[in-house]
């Protein structure tokens, strides 16, 4: 079984958001409107949504980490 | 110097003993030039590579030597992580030296550039690298100069086995992050990017790119010729071998000093004169470390893990001396003011959030609605910290973290009364940068 884990590369993230109205169990925003995330392994059931937020970020800003 | 040692044979002079061992050339004024570094030491012990590194790698990790940037990563691992890839790698010489409280890095550029070129070129040897990479802060004027001059010394005598070559780096405190340097030198600005892949990976012109300090070339150097043994003679088990430190503050004369790692900090303070007047608290490691109060700092050795316990690090061994009956809080607002706007400017909660700490830190110290502050600043801990591309608003954290805990009473008197009875203290250093970043 692959176990994922969800990093946001901050140097790209403009704050726009997405990631927490699509993944809000994993993403919560900082008074800034910058994503922080859980840092565990994604459970099996949630990986769709956190595919949908990585593919829906305006800056391609988060990744799925393999491990 | 011996006036018995015969120019240019391999081993002209035994190994130093006791101290001073990176400084024994050291001259106040003066820079050692090429003929003057090879009746000292002979020509570096060129001793090759394989395709797991050279013997030299073998060496340091007898030695037990570590990274004197910051970090303290064993150098031989690092060295045989980038042996290890298949491309031919390269070295950079990392002479940025951002941290105000600093200057050892300078004072060897300066003053013994062969002692650094040498151990860049054995590293460059060992880890099957064909290009030496040197960055030298633009304003560091005559590390520049010594620096030039000495690979042209070097090259005219064809003395290293591989290309060697200078960069300049803007004056900025993360210049000299591992990603921001190979970033610059790959024509980039000198900012961090993001992880992976990491330089020992994918670096310099993509190629597996080994960074290390200045200090530690210089150790390379010395190691390289009088073996692990002999470095080992000095230091603790577990810490061998002697370290530059910086000290300044309340002291008769700021300096860089070497020491045997596991001196007591109070004789680290000796060796720069001595205290000026009593001295209430201890910044070690410079702007991107922690205070310690005196009382428990005094009689600590200079060790990762005496400091690390006690709360602290030794990173690039900065020792500043605080004075007593001047208030901490407000020479640290100003350190952190300077410190937010070091950001890079890349990653929003670094941006914002030490914007937002260094603006609690000085409503704290003026006294503006101070009685809000430390909660507002444990929250902004909390929120920023691990959440930038490099490690740099951990630093700032870390050091604002700390300057709450040791100066607490003062914390106490401005949250009640929105001041202390404490002076203002002499200011920190802060530098201003010319805003560039190439």
């Amino acid at each position: 079984m692959k176990h994922q884990r969800l990093r946001v590369n901050m140097i790209e993230c403009e704050a726009h958001g997405v990631c927490a109205e699509l993944f809000p169990e994993w993403v919560q925003l900082d008074e800034w409107g910058y994503p922080i995330l859980r840092d565990e392994v994604i459970p099996n059931h949630l990986l769709a949504h956190a595919r949908r937020a990585v593919q829906n970020c305006p800056k391609l800003a988060l990744v799925l980490n393999k491990e | 110097m011996s006036t018995a040692t015969t120019r240019g044979a391999t081993a002209t002079r035994g190994a130093p003993e006791g101290l001073p061992r990176l400084l024994a050339g050291y001259q106040p004024e003066g820079s050692m030039g090429l003929d003057d570094h090879l009746a000292l030491y002979g020509r570096p012990p060129w001793r090759g590579s394989t395709r797991r590194g050279g013997p030299l790698i073998a060496s340091l990790e007898a030695a037990g030597l570590r990274g004197k940037g910051g970090a303290s990563f064993p150098t031989a691992r690092k060295m045989r992580t980038v042996a290890a890839h298949r491309n031919r790698a390269v070295v950079v010489a990392n002479g940025s030296e951002g941290e105000p409280l600093s200057s050892k890095d300078r004072l060897l550029l300066t003053s013994l550039p062969h002692l650094i070129l040498d151990g860049a070129a054995l590293a460059a040897e060992a880890v099957g690298a064909d290009e030496v990479i040197v960055g030298v802060d633009r304003g560091a004027h005559r590390a520049l100069g010594n620096v030039t001059r000495a690979i042209a010394a070097r090259n005219a005598v064809r003395l290293d086995p591989v290309m060697v070559r200078l960069v300049t780096l803007p004056a900025r405190y993360v210049a000299g992050e591992e990603t921001a340097l190979v970033n610059l030198v790959n024509g980039g600005l000198a900012k961090p990017t993001f992880t992976p892949p990491r330089p020992f990976e994918r670096g310099v012109g993509r190629r597996p790119t080994l960074i290390q300090n200045i200090e530690t070339l210089a150790h390379i150097a010395l190691i390289a010729r009088f073996g692990a043994d002999w470095f080992r003679e000095l230091g603790t088990e577990d810490e061998p071998g002697s370290t530059l430190l910086t000290v300044s503050g309340a002291v008769h004369h700021s300096s860089v000093c070497e020491v045997a790692i596991g001196t007591p900090v109070a004789d680290a303070v000796d060796a720069a004169g001595g205290t000026t007047q009593d001295i209430s608290a201890f910044l070690f490691g410079g702007y991107f470390g922690s205070w310690l109060s005196a009382d428990a700092a005094w009689n600590l050795p200079l060790t990762n893990a005496a400091l690390k316990s006690a709360g602290s690090a030794l990173g690039t061994g900065v020792v500043y001396a605080f004075p007593a009956g001047h208030c901490g809080l407000i020479a640290a607002a100003q350190v952190a003011r300077y410190m937010a706007g070091e950001t890079a400017g890349q990653c929003g909660p670094c941006v914002y959030g030490l914007a937002a700490i260094a603006e609690a830190l000085g409503n704290l110290a003026d006294g503006r609605n101070a009685r809000a502050m430390p909660a507002r600043l444990h929250q902004l801990f909390d929120e920023v910290r691990g959440r930038g591309a490099c490690q740099f608003p951990d630093g700032v954290i870390r050091f604002v973290d700390t300057t709450l805990k040791v100066f607490d009473d003062e914390v106490r008197h401005h949250v009640a009364r929105g001041r202390c009875l404490l002076t203002p203290p002499p200011p920190m250093p802060v530098p201003t940068s010319d805003g560039g970043w190439q």
